[in-house]
């Protein structure tokens, strides 16, 4: 028998006495909701999920600044700002509308700014703006991704176009192909959350302009050799780990899409469980395999691994027992721990670990999704994972290209050196710190 | 006068700084500095690579006291700064030619 809580708000009490009337875990008890109720919580689930992935924004600043030097820290919290920002505008000038409206099993939406009803008529199941601002948080996910990878030496304002046209264009016409209801659902693709329409779309263009870009100066030497650039603030990067981690609770817990039934109740509540128990497993693998690889356990590669057992359970967050999510997430952990040095032995640079965290864990959370999901396939999971993956990385290393030939994507030499503060800013992120000029 | 400078292990500062006030010494100098003598560095690994860190932190006393009292203050630092493990650092003396006090004008001995 499920404890049910009460809730004390005015619009519950018809939903209260429905749930009394209904047999706790009956799948019927959906029907017996109110409809007012059901709107009302659809478009609060909306909304308060959705600024918990809003939440999000600030812990990859956080991570981010954590894990760059002294010296690019307020560039990476200028890019971060930036970019939420130009994501919830561009996703309302074009992007909402090209990945939802009117695709019906096609590829592409409309072309139009999304209108925002009067709410004397809203009719539907939930509020239309919630929606917007739900989906719109998540295409801010995805921008976010690539701001890691390519830290401390790509110039502020190519990169804000790339954010701009990821946002516009990239991001919303893959989301169309599955979450607008285009030609990838119909094949039977599923993705709950997004491990691979967010995380591994980010991912892509994160590593499009990472082999672009090119590597840090310093980072990979002759004969192989490797340089660490360690991170400036361990305790940003933890604080930043754990804001991702609560507001996952809304980007997975909100992918429900409902709140107006039991079955939504219980199932969102399931999806808490599971998101929690993965990111908990990713951690524990991070920590034990470091502890033997290395012989000392790496708080990056923990916190990587919290990350990536996240991102691994996105895909499916709902299906599986605790178990399974266990195991979900921990092999995101692994991936994560493997993959960071290899990357390096590639001398592609990614700053933070986002590739591994969000490409090849997305990569694995989407793939995994049959074992726990019996209406898809790997076939189709495959599927969605390279139609997908072939369309980001080749329209994003068209805009990167594009840029670099004309505008430029990467400062110079000496810029570099001096620090994205000093050179793109004109400031400092520690004025009386370290090197700092007020120190002295 | 002599000029004292050691080098010590950053940990010992407070131990050093109270033996040489019970001594008499009315002021010092320290400076953060990174050095390695015979104790050379060691390694340290982040995200999966290894890197050697060849410095070590260590502090640095700089300390001018009259003739008489410098091989005391040299003894004294040696036995309250050792730990007996490499690394517990080096002192140095030389003479200075002039010692002023800023807000007094005293020279010699006396701005000490």
């Amino acid at each position: 028998m499920t404890r049910m809580k009460c809730i004390s708000t005015a619009g519950l009490a018809g939903l209260a006495v429905a749930v009394t009337l209904a047999p706790a875990l009956a799948q019927d008890a959906a029907s017996a909701v109110p409809a007012d109720s059901a709107y009302v919580f659809n478009s609060f689930s909306f909304l308060v999920t959705g600024f918990l992935v809003m939440w999000m924004a600030a812990g990859f600043t956080m991570l981010e600044a954590g894990m760059v030097r002294s010296k690019n820290v307020a560039m990476q919290c200028t890019k971060n700002i930036a970019l939420y920002s130009i994501a919830g505008l561009m996703f309302w000038v074009v992007g909402y509308n090209l990945m939802y409206d009117g695709v019906d099993g096609g590829y592409l939406g409309s072309f139009t700014p999304k209108v925002i009803p009067d709410p004397e008529s809203d009719p539907g199941d939930y509020a239309a703006a919630s929606d917007w601002f739900f989906q719109m948080v998540f295409c801010a996910t995805a921008a976010s991704i690539v701001s890691g990878t390519l830290a401390e030496r790509i110039k502020l304002w190519p990169f804000l176009i790339f954010t701009a046209i990821l946002c516009g264009v990239i991001y919303p016409i893959q989301g169309a192909w599955q979450w607008g209801g285009g030609w990838l659902s119909e094949a039977g693709f599923s993705d709950f959350a997004g491990s691979t329409i967010v995380h591994s779309t980010g991912g892509w263009a994160a590593l499009t302009g990472a082999i672009i870009l090119g590597s840090r100066a310093g980072k990979y030497g002759l004969g192989g050799s490797i340089h660490p650039m360690p991170g400036s603030s361990m305790p940003l990067a933890t604080l930043g780990t754990f804001i991702l981690w609560l507001g996952w609770f809304g980007f997975n817990g909100g992918s429900q899409l409902a709140l107006g039934s039991v079955v939504d109740a219980s199932s969102i509540s399931r999806i808490f469980v599971n998101t929690n128990i993965a990111a908990a497993a990713g951690v524990v693998a991070a920590l034990l395999l470091t502890q033997i690889v290395y012989g000392k356990v790496d708080l990056t590669m923990a916190l990587n691994g919290a990350l990536a057992g996240l991102v691994s359970i996105t895909a499916e967050p709902l299906a599986p027992t605790p178990m399974w999510a266990i195991v979900i997430g921990a092999i995101g952990g692994v991936i994560v721990v493997f993959a960071v040095p290899l990357l390096d032995r590639l001398r592609i640079d990614d700053v933070v670990g986002a590739i591994p965290v969000h490409l090849l864990a997305g990569i694995w959370g989407t793939f995994a999704v049959p074992l726990t999901n019996d209406g898809t396939s790997f076939g189709t999971q495959i599927l969605g994972i390279v139609s997908i993956g072939v369309f980001v990385s080749v329209v994003s290393g068209i805009v990167w290209l594009l840029m670099k030939a004309t505008i430029g994507i990467r400062v110079s030499a000496e810029e570099e050196a001096d620090g994205l503060d000093r050179s793109e800013l004109g400031m400092e992120a520690y004025p009386e710190f370290g090197q700092g000029t007020q120190r002295v | 006068m002599k000029h004292i400078m050691a080098v010590i292990k950053p940990f010992k500062l407070d131990d050093v700084r109270e033996a040489l006030v019970a001594l008499g010494v009315q002021g010092l100098t320290v400076t953060e500095v990174k050095g390695y003598g015979r104790q050379k560095g060691h390694t340290e690994i982040y995200r999966g690579t290894e890197y050697a860190v060849n410095f070590l932190p260590k502090l640095r006393i700089d300390v001018v006291v009259t003739d008489e009292m410098a091989d005391e203050v040299i003894t004294t630092i040696t036995t309250v700064a050792r730990t007996g493990q490499i690394g517990d650092g080096k002192i140095f003396s030389s003479t200075v030619e002039k010692a002023i006090r800023i807000r007094t004008g005293e020279s010699g001995a006396e701005a000490l």
